[in-house]
């Protein structure tokens, strides 16, 4: 187990470093921040002084490790735009994205399951049917359609729910949420929606072939045989064994989720990280795409993590190896 | 039928005149057709036949496990006296384990791989009878030491990739015993497992199976495991069964012409030779079965009759042969040629 977790940890790492070498090569390849930053009438001097304030005068190993000291402290520099620390920037916005991201990702877990496995069971029905053919649009319709789409219906046409912002916020101080608030929660429906829609399909249309390939296999013949009831044989017996290929598919969406939240973010105006990186990417504010990079890059690893441990947790196979106990 | 051994003690399992279909998109195919058979309490019935024969067909359907579409059509089935061919899933739930224990061919799949043998043998246990946890956890010690698992106390709380075939048929054993069903349908119990464990898991199964009077269904295509422990056997083809009898009288002197053949395939290991003897052609699809005798385009004695006229199992020595052959008013003439060769090969 500990031989498993340490294996897994040093691969994660080496991801990481991977990822800060892209991360740290933008700085080279993505324009020259001085010339943007001063703007055309600066002297030579003036973009000397401000190149050595950013550490670009050293060589570029020094300042490769440098960034991986700073990144390692969650110290990403200051952004070119607005002069403010990275690091702030991202923790101010990190919780509006992270809230959306968990609530889309309970959402499409909890509803592709359910669907999922009653699609599955009631394969016939026509119901079944219906939901099967409803999901080709969750699966085919881009997200910003989606979005687009019920803005529309909910927010214009019906005036249900409102079509942008996170609505009132609590400030905890170390945290700021909008679930507290009737307005924070009504505004969070429709970009979940939205965000977890593809998702959703997605699970319950696995979680269903799943199904159906575990249903045909002989231990749960077996079970059948041996009197246990539909329901233990369904719930018990067939579903812990197709949740092990479904949740290395749930653990990748889910990062997926948070990396796409960029567009939900900007369809909704959701004061999010997302929308912070798209106008990075617009000014060429380097720190803040690096640190955006990384922050994904470190999601999808602890995500990737925790579902090989959850395997473990789930699959007696992995746990024992050989016959001995 | 008039001619039922064991006359006196009223059989575990009746079925009579069973036909399954199989609806497709161009036409239904008959799996099975005008099946009858019984077993008496503690009897072992082996079933013989080839693939496809239909010999898994009539296990799945006497414990209502047919795969959809598949679905009787005709005929009754009857467990102590009991119609059951007709009950609703919810209604046949409760006799699964609990009066009829099925085993299936290959103990690596047979378990389920994420639970315990001991969750297994306990939620099956306490599916049937008011057992509390510890209460069947104590039964389940007992029933592994009953079917040979060796420190079954340290062996409870393993998984099924930590058992070895055998180990796990064995377990698979528990399991269809656990709540002393009347009646165990064993399909193909050994055929997965190596040759060398294979007699220790038929014993086995004949021992406990023994011990308790439970009647045994015993499927397989092996002729040698229907010797070593059948009482009489049913031997199917294409869907029909076409002979049963007593293992010795069957064996020995098989009555119908496909039996005859079956026989006369099987290889001995103390003599040598040249070819194996083997039946020309291939049983028909379920799609094209001949009218008359599902076996005439194969037979050597088939004449015209064969080819128009369905046979009943009629009496034949000590076994009951469905053969024109054994036609008590008008009996088809053995062919003599047909016969020297089969003599030759055996």
């Amino acid at each position: 187990m500990l031989a498993f977790l340490i294996q897994r940890v040093l691969q994660a790492i080496f991801v990481m470093f991977v990822v800060a070498l892209i991360s740290f090569s933008l700085f080279h390849y993505v324009g020259d921040p001085v010339l943007n930053m001063l703007g055309q009438e600066a002297t030579e001097a003036d973009r000397a002084a401000l190149r050595a304030q950013l550490g670009l005068d050293q060589p570029v190993v020094v300042q490769f490790w440098q960034f991986i000291v700073n990144a390692a402290q969650f110290e990403f520099g200051i952004s070119y735009r607005s002069a403010r620390s990275v690091s702030d920037l991202i923790l101010e916005r990190l919780p509006a994205t992270l809230e959306l991201a968990i609530i889309s990702a309970i959402f499409a877990v909890v509803m592709g399951i359910v669907l999922g496995i009653y699609t599955a069971i009631q394969r016939g029905s026509w119901l079944s049917k219906f939901i099967m053919t409803a999901s080709l649009i969750g699966v085919s319709l881009p997200t910003f359609l989606i979005g687009i789409l019920l803005i529309y219906l909910f927010a214009v046409e019906l005036g249900w729910l409102p079509a942008f912002g996170r609505g009132q916020v609590v400030d905890l101080g170390w945290w700021n949420t909008g679930l507290l608030t009737a307005s924070g929660l009504r505004s969070l429906i429709l970009p979940a929606i939205t965000l977890g829609l593809f998702q959703l399909t997605l699970i319950m249309r696995l979680v269903r072939a799943e199904m159906l390939e575990v249903l045909r296999t002989d231990y749960i013949k077996f079970a059948r045989a041996r009197g246990l009831s539909k329901r233990v044989v369904n719930l018990r017996h067939a579903l812990k064994n197709t949740l092990i290929p479904v949740i290395t598919i749930i653990g990748l969406q889910l990062g997926t989720i948070i990396a796409f939240a960029i567009i939900t973010e900007t369809v909704f105006q959701w004061p999010g990280v997302g929308a912070l990186f798209i106008t990075a990417v617009r000014f060429v504010d380097v720190p803040v795409m690096a640190a955006y990079l990384m922050m994904i890059a470190l999601v999808f690893v602890v995500i990737n993590l925790v579902v090989d441990l959850l395997y473990y947790a789930v699959d007696p196979r992995l746990r024992v190896q050989g016959g001995a106990k | 039928m008039g001619h039922k051994p064991d006359g006196e003690r009223e059989p575990v399992l009746s079925v009579r005149r069973l036909r399954v279909e199989f609806p497709t998109r161009h036409a239904t195919l008959v799996a099975l057709d005008d099946v009858s058979f019984d077993i008496a309490p503690g009897e072992v019935l082996g079933v013989v036949g080839e693939s496809g024969a239909g010999k898994s067909m009539t296990g799945n359907a006497v414990i209502q496990l047919l795969e959809p579409p598949g679905h009787i059509a005709g005929g009754e089935i009857r467990l102590m006296g009991r119609r059951i061919d007709d009950l609703a899933e919810e209604d046949f739930v409760p006799l699964r384990g609990r009066h009829i224990g099925m085993i299936f061919q290959d103990p690596l799949t047979s378990l389920n791989p994420l639970f315990s043998i001991g969750d297994q043998l306990v939620e099956t246990l306490r599916a049937h009878l008011p057992m509390s946890e510890k209460q069947a956890r104590g039964r389940a010690l007992e029933l592994l030491t009953e079917v040979g698992i060796p420190a079954p106390e340290t062996r409870l709380d393993s998984y099924p990739h930590q058992f070895s075939g055998g180990m796990r048929q064995r377990v698979v054993i528990a399991l269809a015993l656990a709540a002393e069903p009347e009646l165990i349908i064993a399909d193909e119990p050994t055929t997965a497992l190596d040759v060398s464990v294979q007699a220790q898991i038929l014993a086995l199964l004949k021992r406990v199976c023994a011990e308790r009077g439970a009647a045994v269904m015993l499927v397989t295509h092996d002729m040698g495991v229907i010797a070593e422990t059948a009482d009489r056997v049913a031997v199917m083809y294409a869907g029909r069964l076409i002979e049963i009898g007593p293992v010795k009288e069957v064996i020995g002197h098989p009555r119908h012409p496909y039996t005859e053949g079956l026989m006369a395939s099987i290889p001995g290991l103390a003599e040598r030779r040249e070819r194996l003897y083997q039946i020309e052609g291939a049983m028909p699809r379920l799609a094209a079965i001949p009218p008359g005798c599902a076996f005439n385009p194969r037979c050597p004695h088939a004449a015209e009759r064969c080819r128009t006229e369905r046979p009943e199992l009629l009496p034949a020595g000590g076994s009951r042969a469905a053969c024109w052959l054994h036609d008590p008013d008008n009996p088809l003439p053995r062919r003599a040629s047909a016969g020297d060769s089969q003599e030759v090969a055996r």
